[in-house]
Formats: structure tokens, C-alpha cells, sequence
């Protein structure tokens, strides 16, 4: 454990943002985004559909660019800094997925397993390092888990040969001390890096991101704008100028970031900050954020209150990958609405 | 005869409970006995059922692959039973695709000009062993391929998601299909009567949703109930791939037995 490594920024802008505008991501963003950020001192710049790899699909939305044609456009305008998958074994595979991402030049594949599943991702990671790449094991959904099983799954991701373990907030769900005791019994477990990947959906993103940083985690994954699905991530920038104030060394360069936010994610980003009354149930729900837009759909469809799809998404304990569950249980309020006006109108004829 | 690595693992005991002759010398032990022996379920991992097939075969047996191996002909029996029986070696696809081929293949015997069609599988992670995350990148090219197959839709795509909800999660398979124009009322009764047909061999498979469409996206929802008896109800992925096993040995043993009467 070195405690004196340089951080490294992880930015999921072109990924998790991509959720945040139905996966219709141009290749013209990814090309303007690229060579903004090519020097802004990040460690990888992680692309595609929002979840990964070879996840276009009527289930989670369908991308309009090919994941190819993103990888290729990006790796053309990244000259200095690694270009990056995510991968959710289940959704895509070595062949289909992989294979052709190290093809184009891919160096960084972050594997994504639900935080309780992480031997699905034994034979991924164990590909990529084999073929000279580096790979990161990503437990989403980690609030759903208890800090002893965590540890369990990230030693299994480290024997894989994963470089670094992130625990990724899905659902926007913690609090400080969740993050503080889930970072630092990695953190203490663990021979190689931790990382945290936070949403926004109880306004905590950057501060909870900064304590997993307090705790020992070296890789922060963020986006710029704080583009991401449902409430958006940790706002890259914003956490870049919070550790300057503090002191710490980040060889970022924030006016680079800063005009990335502004000129390039801002405009293309029509719902603004996706903060809203909807997003901080669904953080104290503890469904995945992507699920909003899918939410949204079905409450208009079965005219239903979205913020009773939440709750009941999270008392069912649904996981990444899940959404068609949403539309099960839009259908069962709404059948039971029906059923409770109908009870209620045949008691007032008693 | 049951045969694994194993004499203590909890199948061979079960196994050795009910009387049925134990090895633990695996595909060594089916060769020793070669000659007595007219069927193998192999329910071991793909890359193993590679080794195994060519045995098999050399020695005239009749494998039942439970594994994503897809050696032999692909099998889902309310599709293809009474053809596949002839073959040497039949596989059983994945418990994704013996959810969903069905559904898949009832909305295009009405639908031909279906233009794709994708399968959702959530299973329990208990359901899970780990043989199927071994497997997973398999499991999942598999399943993809046999939606085709079946289908003979040419754009297809399968995602396999495994939940660790306690009380243990029912499977669920949602199949979606892009239809141009859909006549959804005659869908629903190719769709309907295919869940009766499934349910002669797996009693738990039921329509939970749809088929329902919106903008020429068909969408149809099964839940898999095991029956609960050696294994879980929640484990009904693991019913419906056995489920469909035995259907096939049951096929080619009365075909066998027709040919040894007539003889």
C-alpha cells in the first residue's frame, strides 16, 4: 500500500453521461471532448453506452452511435491520455466486446459486477491482463452489500489480477459514513489501489467522493458536469477545485475542465443538473440510477406517482440491469389502483 | 449411474441415497462401462463437455450437453424435439434459452418479418452455481446464437443479470421483439399457447406480461417457478434446462425402444 501515489481521475463523462441523454451520444461530442480534456492531466477517459460495452439494447436503450464507432473516434483524439472501456459481464463479452476494443486500441477495461457477483468477471479480467491491458474490477450497487462481503468480493477481483477495485454508488444511496467504512476496510484489505465512483442523488457526490479520497482511495471516477445518469456524478471539476483549496495535489489542469463543462457537456445536456425531487427518492430508494428515464416512462404509461414505482423498485431490491422490472411494477400499482377505486366504488354502493 | 469427481459433494450422496451405482472417477468411470451404457447427461462446464463429446461419440453414446458447449444440435424441445433426437450429441442451449426461445419462436411463426428480438434473463444469484459464472461470456454468446437459430431472426442479443434479493428471486425472462406491424392479438394466442405447451414439462412457466407493444417493441414477460422438489423452487433455470433433458432422453429412449421391438 503506497499512500503516496498520485490519484488518478477516472472520467466516466462519455459513459455515464451518456445515460443522461438516452445514449445518444454524436461522434462529433466525443472528438470536441477528447481533445479538451487530452491534457487536462486525467488518467483515462472512459467511453461508450452507459452501461459499457455491448449494453445497447431495447432493455437499457439503444446507442446511436456503434460502441466501435465511439472507441475509434476517441481513440483518434485522445494522444496522451488512456482510452477506456466499461464492461458489465452479462451485457457484453470477450468476443463480441472486448476483443474488438483492444483491437482499437483500448488500454483500460473497468469490468462492472454487481457488488455481490464479482467471480462473473473472472474470465474478463483475466483476458484483458493476459493481453498486456489494464483491467479494474467495479462493484456496483456496493451500498447493498455490508463492508465484510465487500471486502470478499474485491479480493477475489484482486486475485483476478484486477489493478484497483471501485466501488461505484449505482443508486446515489450513501452517506459519509458509508462511504468512510466501506472505503477503509478496502483500503485496508486490499494490496492494490481503491477507488469511488459517486451520484448525485442526495447532493453528497463531491463530498462523499472526497472522503473516500480521506479514507485512502486513490482512483476518483467523475464526470465532467457532473454528466451522468439519473441525479449525475461527482462534478469532476467542481471536486478538482475543492482539492486545490485543500491543498492536494491533483495535476489536473481545471480551466481545461472547466471549459470541457461549459462549451461541451452544458450545451448537449438539455435537462440541466438532473437533480430533482424524483432523483433524491430514488437515492433513498437505492435503485440504480439509470433506471430514471425508464421511471419516468411508465408513470406517464400507467398513470402512476413515479415516486411510488421507486420505492417499491427499491423494496424489491431490483439490481443494474433490472429495468424491465419497472414496467412489473408500474403495472401492479396500476392493477391495484384500479382495484382499490373499484373496492372503494363498490363499498359506497353498500 | 451418477458419476462427478466427488463421492461427498451432495449430488453423490443423494445419488448413493436412491440406490443409483456412484463414481468419482467422472468420464473414466462411463467408459469403463461403456457397453451399458445407452445416454450421458453431462452437466459439467463447456470446456469440459469439449473433452467428453469425442468419447461419446467414439464409443456410440448418446450425449445430452447441459452445458453451453454447443457441440451438438441445439435443443429446445417444444421447437425441435422429434429432430434433434437423431443426432449424436444435443445441446440444451442455456436456462435463458429454454425461457425464451419459446416465446421468441411463438412470436415469429406469426411475425416472420420480425426485424430483432432480445431476451432479458434475471436469475437468482444462488440459482447461480459456478459452473454458469465460469461460463458466463458462454452462457451469453449461446443464448444469443440460439435466439437466431430458432428465430431465424439474423439481429438478436441476450443479457443474462443475476440478483442476490433474499427470499431467493423466481427467473424471469423478458423477451422484446421489433415487429413492423403487429397484429398483437394473434401474437397473444401463438404466445399463450406455447406457455401451455412449456408447462407439459415445466408446471412453473407463466406469462407474467404482455405480450404488450408500444412503437413496434413487443414485449413479454415469463417468470420460471421450479417444482421445488431436489432443488429449490427458486432454482426453476435450473428446472427448466433438466426439465428439457429429460424430455429429449425420454424421446430418444421410446424412439430406441420402437426400433428394439420391432427387432
Amino acid at each position: 500500500m503506497s499512500d503516496n501515489k498520485k490519484l488518478m481521475f477516472f472520467d466516466s463523462t462519455l459513459r455515464d453521461g451518456n445515460h443522461a441523454i438516452k445514449h445518444q451520444i454524436t461522434a462529433n461530442t466525443i472528438a470536441n471532448y477528447c481533445r479538451a480534456v487530452d491534457d487536462a492531466g486525467l488518467y483515462t477517459v472512459i467511453v461508450g453506452h452507459g452501461n459499457g460495452a455491448g449494453a445497447s439494447s431495447l432493455q437499457t436503450g439503444i446507442s446511436l452511435l456503434d460502441d466501435n464507432v465511439m472507441l475509434s473516434v476517441a481513440r483518434a483524439n485522445l494522444k496522451h491520455t488512456k482510452l477506456g472501456i466499461f464492461l458489465i459481464p452479462g451485457y457484453g463479452t470477450i468476443e463480441d466486446n472486448i476483443t474488438p476494443a483492444l483491437a482499437l486500441g483500448t488500454d483500460v477495461v473497468c469490468v462492472g459486477i454487481h457488488c455481490t457477483e464479482a467471480n462473473v468477471a473472472r474470465q474478463h479480467i483475466q483476458y484483458v491482463r493476459s493481453h498486456g491491458k489494464e483491467a479494474y474490477g467495479i462493484l456496483m450497487m456496493y451500498h447493498m452489500a455490508t463492508p465484510e462481503r465487500l471486502v470478499e468480493e474485491a479480493l477475489k477481483l484482486q486475485e483476478y489480477g484486477a489493478l484497483g477495485v471501485t466501488l461505484m454508488d449505482s443508486a446515489g444511496a450513501s452517506t459519509p459514513n458509508m462511504v468512510r467504512k466501506a472505503v477503509t476496510v478496502l483500503r485496508t484489505k486490499l494490496d492494490i489501489n481503491v477507488g469511488f465512483h459517486a451520484h448525485n442523488n442526495l447532493g453528497a457526490a463531491v463530498g462523499n467522493s472526497y472522503i473516500a479520497l480521506e479514507c485512502g482511495a486513490k482512483i476518483m471516477d467523475a464526470c465532467v458536469c457532473g454528466f451522468g445518469a439519473g441525479a449525475g456524478n461527482c462534478q469532476l471539476e467542481a471536486l478538482c477545485a475543492l482539492l486545490k483549496k485543500e491543498g492536494i495535489q491533483t495535476g489536473l489542469d481545471l480551466y481545461k475542465l472547466l471549459d470541457a463543462s461549459e462549451q461541451i457537456i452544458a450545451p448537449i445536456w438539455s435537462d440541466g443538473k438532473a437533480q430533482t425531487v424524483l432523483s433524491i427518492i430514488s437515492g433513498m430508494s437505492g435503485v440504480f440510477s439509470s433506471f430514471a428515464t425508464h421511471v419516468a416512462n411508465a408513470a406517464k404509461r400507467f398513470n402512476i406517482d413515479p415516486r411510488d414505482i421507486f420505492i417499491e423498485l427499491g423494496n424489491r431490491k431490483v439490481v443494474g440491469g433490472q429495468e424491465d422490472m419497472v414496467v412489473d411494477v408500474a403495472m401492479n400499482l396500476a392493477q391495484m389502483k384500479s382495484k382499490d377505486s373499484r373496492d372503494s366504488f363498490l363499498e359506497s354502493l353498500l | 449411474m451418477f458419476t462427478g469427481r466427488n463421492l461427498d459433494s451432495p449430488g453423490c450422496r443423494f445419488a448413493a441415497e436412491k440406490g443409483v451405482p456412484v463414481s468419482d472417477k467422472s468420464i473414466e468411470a462411463i467408459i469403463e462401462q461403456a457397453d451399458n451404457i445407452d445416454i450421458v447427461f453431462d452437466a459439467t462446464t463447456a470446456a469440459s463437455h469439449l473433452g467428453h463429446a469425442p468419447i461419446l461419440k467414439k464409443f456410440g453414446i448418446f450425449a445430452i450437453d447441459l452445458t453451453p458447449a454447443k457441440v451438438g444440435k441445439m435443443c429446445v424441445p417444444v421447437v425441435n424435439l422429434d429432430e434433434c433426437v437423431s443426432f449424436d450429441n444435443v445441446n440444451m442451449v442455456t436456462c435463458g434459452g429454454q425461457g425464451s426461445v419459446p416465446i421468441a419462436y411463438a412470436i415469429t411463426r406469426v411475425h416472420p418479418e420480425t426485424t430483432y428480438i432480445e431476451m432479458v434473463s434475471t436469475i437468482a444469484s444462488k440459482s447461480a452455481g459456478i459452473g454458469t459464472r465460469d461460463n458466463i461470456d458462454e452462457f451469453t454468446q449461446t443464448t444469443k446464437e440460439a435466439l437466431s437459430f430458432f428465430s431465424h431472426v439474423a439481429k438478436t442479443k441476450a443479457i443474462i443479470t443475476l440478483n442476490p434479493a433474499e427470499p431467493p428471486i423466481n427467473m424471469r425472462n423478458t423477451v422484446y421483439a421489433l415487429v413492423p406491424e403487429p397484429d398483437i392479438e394473434k401474437i397473444g394466442k401463438s404466445v399463450h399457447a406455447m406457455e401451455r405447451e412449456v408447462q407439459k414439462y415445466v408446471s412453473g412457466y407463466h406469462v407474467t406480461v404482455g405480450p404488450v407493444c408500444e412503437n413496434g417493441r413487443v414485449t413479454t414477460t415469463v417468470e420460471v417457478m421450479g417444482l421445488g422438489d431436489y432443488l429449490p423452487s427458486y432454482a426453476g433455470n435450473l428446472d427448466i434446462m433438466t426439465n428439457a433433458a429429460v424430455r429429449v432422453a425420454e424421446r430418444r429412449a421410446q424412439m430406441a425402444g420402437g426400433v428394439s421391438l420391432v427387432g
